[in-house]
């Protein structure tokens, strides 16, 4: 009995066949598919095909005249949508993968007093939803004179508000044994380079898995960018789309090309690190947004 | 402990120099009892200063989070506690107006509203979401080749912008060309006007973050995987069918995921916001008008600041509640192997 069905593990429906299994496999992809596929298919007909009912499913001719007509749109800077998404994306992402594995090094390797509390403290933000951070920060940075700049979607990842990857690479470094950074125990300018030549060159996994949440959130935010800046010129890709839309009407191939250009980077970056990503969220349940 | 060194000690100092007399022996004794206690406090001034270093060391590491959090979090917390009491219309400085913030939300139809239209959103929404994510897990547990494309294409969705998706779906809802009625006109089904239908608004957004379940999918997939496959063994052995197997054995031993899902499924679900914003405006008849939605248009189109942060702090609590009421639920239904 045992040796029968060792062939199959892990065993979930152990009595299906195999053509059955395909079979329900691909109705889940089709049911998965299918809107991203229209997105493909809309973006490549011709202007003015889209509002055919009913629809043609696959575009004939296939025009790619719309990513040309995206990105040239007069009045939207496509370019300088995505400029200003570049650099958010990658500033923020930098701080924050700098930033919270220092400060994780610090609650994960050494026992300072008041550790335990400062890290429930920490815990205790991932509570805060963040519409109730939205307006007192809001307010923050009307005083410190930061709307319609791009410092509030950049500085504060330099400062680790975003406590969750702090914990996910705290857990990390904790896994790793403490001998090699007590081996040279010394003054601070020695754990500095412990952190920074033993503790980090080793971490790939969890950086990796941070830094890919971390791009995925800031490229596809969209209330951050909507409330921090006005105007045109500081606007992201996210902020962006929405301008495809109009009272008159939606250029509805426009606005899926736009989608896939916005989309591409980073499919490329999923990927790429597919790895990481897929482990990330076996870390940590979460799936970054 | 200290019986324990005494009388080794004495034993000692016995043998060597007060052979008969006992009390010269306490005396001494105690004497030694005091240098060795002088040496510990010594070592303990080391260790304090090790400490110290310790201390500083571990505060420079976590300085930055700890700027970031008084300045980014605690401060402008402690703001919005003063400002859900004030009158705050941005332009001019908040004057505090007491309970006044408190009665106009008691009043206020829409706050009711938008409180009904999150809950609905949430509790179909999250229990559907799970059931889906559980479903594509099993699907993609089983063992054949090439499932880890499949892996890849359920996960798709999911790193799509979530303004992209809102608006994909804005153009497969649209009533008179969109592909949902499409599908439906192949059944024979007469077509609908989705989004902006007043029944239909808040069922095709759960159909529309239903597509997006790639993460809770994942978690229970890796779910699944760490369940041994000796107990389904053991359960065939005993005659379990398949859905025999999936009810007494997957079911409880993923329940600890169903649960973490539920838990983060809620917390986010209260927080829906973009596809209201940009899809449908809160209509059709605030159909949509979500909590979020509604606080947003408070504080950053009417500037009701003051107003908008005591309803920041009203969902802060309903979730808090929430959490706290499914963990103490938890220990009725989810099982810890630990335990």
């Amino acid at each position: 009995m045992g040796v029968l069905r060792s062939g199959m593990k892990p065993i979930s429906f152990p009595f299906v066949s195999n053509a059955i299994r395909y079979a329900l496999l691909i109705l889940g992809g089709v049911i998965c598919f299918i809107p991203l596929g229209w997105m493909v298919s809309t973006s490549l007909k011709m202007p003015g095909t889209e509002f055919i009912f009913p629809p043609e499913l696959i575009p004939r001719p296939v025009v790619w005249s719309n990513y040309i007509d995206a990105v040239t749109r007069p009045g939207h800077p496509f370019f300088l949508y995505t400029r200003n998404s570049v650099v958010i994306t990658l500033a923020a992402t930098l701080g924050t993968v700098l930033t919270s594995s220092f400060v994780a090094f610090g609650f994960a390797r050494i026992r300072f007093r008041g550790r335990d509390f400062w890290f429930i403290v920490l815990l205790s933000t991932l509570m805060l939803p963040d519409v109730v951070r939205l307006i007192p920060s809001f307010i923050l940075f009307k005083l410190l004179g930061w709307i319609d700049t791009l410092l509030p979607l950049i500085v504060p990842f330099w400062f680790g508000v975003n406590a969750f990857y702090v914990f996910l690479i705290r857990q990390y470094f904790r896994t790793i044994p403490l001998e090699l950074d007590e081996a040279a125990l010394m003054d601070g300018a020695a754990y500095v380079r412990i952190y920074w030549q033993v503790i980090l060159p080793i971490s790939g996994p969890v950086l990796g898995a941070v830094t890919i949440f971390s791009v995925l959130s800031h490229w596809n935010d969209f209330l951050g960018p909507l409330i921090y800046t006005n105007s045109v010129d500081l606007r992201t890709l996210a902020l962006g789309l929405r301008f495809f839309m109009s009272r008159t009407g939606t250029d509805w191939n426009q606005l899926m090309a736009a989608s896939i250009l916005m989309l591409a980077p980073i499919l490329a970056l999923f990927f790429s690190m597919q790895r990481y990503f897929i482990r990330g969220i076996h870390m940590t349940g979460f799936g970054g947004r | 402990m200290e019986a324990e060194w005494r009388l080794p000690l004495g034993t000692v100092l016995h043998g060597r120099h007060f052979a008969k007399n006992s009390a010269p022996r306490r005396f001494e004794a105690t004497k030694i009892r005091n240098i060795l206690l002088r040496m510990a406090s010594i070592q303990s001034m080391l260790g304090s200063r090790t400490q110290l270093r310790r201390d500083i060391l571990g505060y420079m590491f976590i300085a930055p989070w700890l700027v970031g959090f008084i300045v980014f979090t605690a401060g402008p917390m402690i703001g919005l506690v003063y400002l859900a009491f004030t009158r705050y219309p941005v332009l001019s400085p908040p004057t505090f107006n007491g309970l006044d913030n408190l009665e106009r939300m008691v009043g206020d139809r829409f706050f009711t509203i938008s409180l009904w239209n999150t809950a609905y959103f949430t509790f179909l929404g999250v229990p559907a979401q799970v059931v889906w994510a559980l479903m594509l897990a099993l699907l993609l547990n089983m063992r054949v080749h090439g499932v880890n494309v499949f892996r890849t294409l359920y996960y798709l969705p999911t790193i799509i912008p979530g303004v992209a998706s809102v608006f994909l779906w804005m153009y497969i809802f649209n009533p008179d060309y969109g592909l949902a009625n499409y599908i439906l006109s192949l059944f024979g089904i007469p077509g609908q006007a989705w989004l902006w239908d007043p029944e239909l608004s808040k069922p095709s957004l759960i159909i529309m973050e239903l597509w997006r379940v790639g993460t809770m999918m994942v978690v229970f997939l890796a779910g699944l995987q760490g369940v041994p496959s000796s107990l389904y063994d053991a359960a065939a052995i005993d005659g379990a069918g398949m859905f025999a197997q999936f009810r007494h054995v997957t079911v409880p031993m993923i329940t600890p995921l169903i649960f973490f899902n539920l838990v983060v499924g809620i917390i986010s679900s209260f927080q829906i916001f973009t596809a209201a914003y940009i899809a449908t405006q809160g209509g059709p008849v605030h159909t949509t008008l979500f909590y979020v939605l509604f606080v947003y248009r408070h504080a950053f189109e009417n500037l009701r600041m003051g107003y908008a942060s005591l309803l920041a702090w009203v969902l802060f609590f309903i979730i808090l509640v929430f959490t706290i009421v499914q963990f103490r639920m938890a220990r009725l239904w989810v099982f810890y192997e630990v335990e």
